[in-house]
């Protein structure tokens, strides 16, 4: 499984990419892998204030709904409107087109909480 | 359900070999998918696919040498239409029919398909998860002599049958399960496959039908029968001769795009063609006749057992319904459980969603539900609740993939 080394990573499979004071976060290639084909992604509202491990979207396989948590404390910028009309990206291009929302993050600090790319990778093996 | 760890089909490792992903399905370890659901959707629409059905089971009933022949019909036959929902009378030999098993409520225990395979010899082809139920059911009846025809029990403990002795088990019933291995061969391309794998001469059995044939030294039943609403066989053979007709069908089937395909498309095959599943669209709360498959009844049949149930349900209407359902929206998939309200503004819970998906074939979210029968017409627009918000939808007629003409 790819697991970048240049992205934080949460024990709920996503990865986050630091952006100056935002994150863009995505889900990993092991968890679209796990959850095949993904058919629908309920994006976050822009603007909504979450919290670290708050579920704030839904993405749905053929199989089975399972949420996504904001990595961080912080406030949904910028949503991947591209999932709504082509939810596969996220199988395709889980680092890439397939991302699905970018966060203002609260506190810089707070990212140490993150995983690095080896520490993730052990998760999953 | 069960605290037995689970059982592996004589497929098993063939599965494990080709990276199928692995879950556990009615007490058995299946795959679910291979590569992904889409595709091997799609490689049973457009081409062909191969599914492990070793996990159903296979019973046999046939008359005992003493058995005698009921007004012209055999033992087992007579016997069997007292169990079961459809004509038996209707099968020649070769021939299956799709059939319910009920309880004494009409509820369905399981849907099968029953084949005639010799004058008084059937195969009952019955749903894993039912297996041991269906089996004790069956028994317990035949044993007691308990089927409609029979109102008290009488036998000798053993439960033997007597030569020429009215207590008698009327005839015999095996549970062969673990000694059969099967697959589910679907697509357009099954029949070029068909020849590759078994001679340019022969030709499968009609729909419906089940004939024997040899194989690389051994025996095979092919049954044109499915689940999937293409053209298709189901294949039985002996449980030690599945790795090698699995891998065959495989080789011989590069030609024609086959994929292994696993319960994932299954399901969404099965749903887009609105073939109920046993334990989501059918329970032993439901009778056929709000299940919509009244077709596969006959109650010109003088006794079976839900009869009486079924015909009051029939003459009187049932309070819900199972109906398909599409999606007015692209949307979120409609899955088990949501809750289906009317549509417009006096909006009232009036059922419940018992399969959903996105339909690979359409894509678009389709499903079944139970609904009040009062809503249950084709072209009612309902409402299905996703995590608490109302998502239009409309009652479709079966099924609700067609293919093109094309």
């Amino acid at each position: 499984m790819n697991v970048p080394d240049d992205l934080l990573y949460t024990d709920t499979h996503e990865w986050i990419k630091r952006e100056g004071d935002n994150v863009r976060v995505g889900i990993t290639d092991h968890a679209q892998s796990e959850l095949t084909d993904v058919v629908y992604v309920e994006l976050p509202k822009m603007d909504r204030q979450a919290n670290a491990k708050e579920a704030i979207a839904v993405i749905e396989s053929v199989k089975a709904a399972s949420d996504i948590y904001a990595p961080v404390k912080g406030r949904v910028v910028e949503v991947n409107k591209a999932l709504e009309a082509d939810a596969g990206l996220i199988n395709r291009e889980p680092y890439g087109q397939g991302w699905i929302f970018v966060m203002k993050i609260d506190n810089a600090d707070d990212l140490k909480q993150l995983k690095d790319a080896a520490t993730y990778q052990r998760q999953i093996e | 359900m069960s605290e037995i760890a689970p059982k592996k089909t004589p497929l098993y490792e063939e599965h494990v070999r080709l990276g199928a992903k692995i879950v556990p399905f009615a007490g058995w370890l299946m795959p679910v998918q291979y590569t992904s659901i889409m595709g091997e959707h799609q490689a049973v629409r457009n081409n062909v696919g191969m599914f492990d059905i070793s996990h159903m089971g296979q019973f046999i009933v046939a008359a005992t040498p003493s058995s005698q022949k009921v007004g012209g019909e055999g033992a087992a036959a007579t016997w069997l239409n007292t169990m079961l929902t459809n004509n038996i009378d209707k099968l020649d030999i070769g021939m299956g029919q799709y059939t319910f098993l009920l309880n004494e409520r009409g509820g369905i225990i399981d849907d099968l398909i029953v084949y005639r395979t010799g004058e008084d010899t059937f195969l009952l082809v019955v749903n894993a998860a039912r297996t041991e139920e269906d089996f004790a059911w069956l028994q317990s009846h035949l044993k007691a002599g308990r089927s409609p025809d029979r109102p008290s029990g009488g036998l000798p403990a053993s439960g033997k049958p007597t030569a020429g002795g009215e207590t008698a088990a009327p005839c015999t019933l095996a549970n062969r399960s673990a000694e059969f291995g099967g697959v589910a061969i679907q697509g357009p391309r099954v029949v070029e496959l068909f020849h590759a794998l078994s001679g340019r001469d022969t030709e499968p059995p009609a729909r419906n039908h089940i004939v024997d044939f040899p194989f690389d030294g051994t025996a095979v039943s092919v049954a044109r029968t499915g689940y999937t609403g293409e053209d298709g066989v189901e294949v039985f053979f002996r449980a030690t001769d599945a790795v090698k007709f699995w891998n065959a069908a495989l080789e011989k089937g590069k030609t024609f795009g086959i994929k292994p395909c696993g319960l994932g498309a299954r399901d969404t095959l099965r749903l887009e063609m609105c073939y109920p599943l046993n334990g989501s669209d059918l329970s032993p709360q439901r009778n056929p006749i709000e299940a919509g498959l009244g077709f596969f009844v006959d109650l010109t049949k003088p006794r079976f057992i839900g009869r009486d149930v079924l015909s009051r349900a029939k003459e009187n209407g049932t309070k819900e319904k199972l109906v398909p359902f599409r999606m007015k929206e692209k949307g979120p998939p409609p899955r088990p459980h949501y809750a289906v309200f009317s549509g417009g503004c006096q909006s009232e819970r009036i059922g419940e969603v018992t399969s959903g998906t996105i339909s690979p074939s359409l894509n678009w979210g389709v499903g079944m539900a139970y609904v009040s029968s009062a809503h249950a017409k084709i072209g009612t627009e309902i409402d299905i609740e996703i995590r608490g918000q109302k998502f239009p939808a409309t009652i479709e007629k079966k099924p609700l993939y067609k293919k093109s003409a094309s």
